[in-house]
């Protein structure tokens, strides 16, 4: 299902690059001692550092380093022991210093990869091309006032992690699968929250067309700060879409960073960042190189938790998912956590089904998460057992479980006060079905002259008569017995 | 290595340094004149040495990730030409 293009000329592909800035979460900021904590009240988490008084000098803070290179690992990325900051020069309000210290030519995280789980199952390989630190900025905001902007300098000298993604990416659905995964990969690892909406995760996105079959690379534009998945995909549209119309009008495209407007859903050029791909990088003179050695990072790999990928490869092998149920259940930990406790010791299969479609769809539809669910995964697995052991049926296993999202309750003592055990007497099973035979004649001669397709119909009859409490297996044994003998 | 006018005056955007055009050929010659002195530096033979961002045998210093600054939005204001609501005010930017 390659996304493609179709112009007047011809069949266009899409090359898509993400730039992802991550927050990473640590207790002070990358070179000083001051607050990271989000909605304080404004320039009140700042230091002389980030206000970038003259003659303050920057001071690495070690758990931001340790964040990096476990990001890093997780990545499978290559970890460089010894990187160097440097300033990447341009002017904004939001900008104390007139630069930002970031890292350039020598980055602490190199090449790794990540694998994209798909909606249909499949899963492809994007590669990482390299991971590196750097100061986050000020905030500017331009609506409080007719002719000022305003600037707070909270965020200004938080950590971010920059990574890159190699080109690999053709479709706006890869693009979207690559942001959830990065996401579930930073809060398996905890180095940053993943949220977009509040900006602790921020995308830009370099898109570029050429004719399919064709393997160069043409001018890419940059679409500066999407924040939600669904956004990301949506300019790639656009843009993929503007910049096919420009070729195929004989113009070229410019270099250049664009912004996007979820509203008329376009993206327009930014002017006032024409000149700003100049940035005069050079190391920071107030830094020394970053270094450290084999037994940090190894302290770090030991520490790691067990990530996404391989907990999905663990929970196809020992309870025999679908890749697909597999990558559902792995997007996030507490989840996970909840099926392997449904799980354990019970059919995998199975638990997944219900956790992944009565479960995850009740949460759903109430915003819940699963810290959060009435249902615990305890209580859920009981359910399970009393489904295995026959004493309930499917059916009433479904309306045992709406009581318990209700009530919070366990499901042996609901099933035991509401009388909802299944009847597998012979006789009262027997019973029911001579009442729904003697009520249709009609249908009865039917299915004994060759629609027994019909039998069906009797049997959901005979449910319904016994208020879904009777074993379906044993209902349609004991139909066939009387009809067809 | 020579700058022409047309570098000099991009420079001059870059720094946000306003420069009359009748400035321009003089710096011109002032800002070549020290690179080609900085030049000098290659002539020196450094076959064999491992490049270095510092003369000094130093490591870079560590801190430990804890909150021990901040919490004076006064101090970090006072300089301000203007202020609002606890914020520095700009001329507006907008895109």
């Amino acid at each position: 299902m390659t996304y493609l293009i179709e112009g007047e000329t011809g069949t266009w592909e899409v090359v898509i690059g993400l730039e992802v800035h991550c927050q990473v979460i640590s207790q002070s900021k990358l070179f000083s001692g001051s607050s990271t904590t989000y909605g304080a009240e404004p320039n009140s988490q700042v230091s002389l550092v980030d206000a970038a008084m003259p003659g303050m000098l920057p001071v690495i803070n070690g758990a931001c380093v340790e964040q990096a290179v476990k990001t890093g690992l997780g990545l499978r990325a290559k970890i460089n022991k010894h990187s160097v900051f440097a300033r990447k020069n341009y002017f904004y309000a939001d900008l104390p210093q007139g630069y930002q210290i970031s890292q350039y030519e020598q980055p602490i995280v190199g090449e790794g990869k990540l694998v994209l789980d798909m909606p249909d199952g499949s899963s492809r390989e994007v590669g990482i091309e390299r991971l590196h630190l750097e100061q986050d900025a000020g905030k500017s905001m331009h609506d409080q006032h007719p002719s000022k902007s305003l600037i707070d300098l909270n965020r200004s000298g938080v950590a971010l992690m920059e990574i890159v993604s190699k080109p690999d990416l053709r479709e706006p659905e890869e693009a979207g699968a690559y942001l959830r995964k990065l996401r579930s990969i930073l809060r398996y690892l905890g180095t940053c929250d993943g949220n977009m909406e509040e900006g602790s995760m921020r995308c830009d996105v370099n898109v570029s067309v050429r004719p399919l079959g064709n393997d160069e690379l043409r001018t890419r534009c940059e679409v500066k700060n999407v924040n939600s998945v669904r956004f990301v995909m949506q300019a790639i549209e656009a843009e993929a879409r503007r910049q096919v119309d420009v070729y195929e009008n004989g113009g070229e495209i410019v270099q250049e960073t664009r912004l996007f407007d979820p509203a008329k859903g376009e993206t327009r050029s930014m002017r006032s960042k024409e000149n700003a791909h100049d940035y005069r990088y050079f190391p920071d003179p107030d830094l020394l190189p970053l270094e450290f050695d084999d037994a940090f990072v190894e302290k770090i790999r030991d520490a790691l938790p067990e990530l996404p990928d391989d907990k999905k490869s663990r929970f196809i092998a020992d309870f025999g998912l679908t890749p697909y149920d597999a990558s559902v259940l792995v997007v996030d930990q507490a989840n996970a956590d909840y099926f392997e406790a449904v799980a354990d010791g019970r059919d995998g299969k199975i638990a997944a089904n219900w956790v992944i479609n009565n479960l995850f769809g009740a949460l759903g539809k109430a915003g819940k998460s699963v810290g959060e669910s009435p249902v615990s995964a305890e209580n859920l697995g009981k359910l399970l057992d009393l489904l295995k052991e026959d004493v309930i049926s499917g059916r009433i296993a479904k309306d045992v479980f709406e009581i318990m999202w209700e009530t919070g309750g366990d499901p042996e003592a609901i099933v035991e006060e509401k009388g909802l055990k299944q009847v597998t007497d012979t006789g009262a099973i027997e019973a029911a079905v001579d009442a729904v035979i003697a009520a249709n004649p009609d249908k009865v001669a039917d299915v004994k002259g060759g629609k027994e397709k019909l039998l069906g119909w009797f049997t959901g009859q005979v449910m319904k008569s016994t208020q879904g409490k009777a074993n379906p297996g044993m209902v349609n044994e004991i139909l066939k017995k009387k009809i067809l003998g | 290595m020579a700058l022409d006018k047309t570098t000099v005056a991009n420079i001059a955007v870059l720094a946000r340094i306003d420069v009359e055009e009748d400035r321009m050929e003089a710096l011109a010659g002032e800002l070549s004149g020290i690179l080609n002195w900085i030049e000098q530096l290659g002539e020196v033979n450094t076959d064999g040495v491992a490049p270095m961002t510092s003369v000094a045998d130093l490591a870079l210093a560590w801190r430990e990730d804890k909150v021990t600054d901040g919490g004076y939005q006064d101090r970090v204001l006072a300089n301000a030409p203007e202020q609002q609501d606890g914020c520095f005010t700009v001329p507006k930017v907008m895109e």
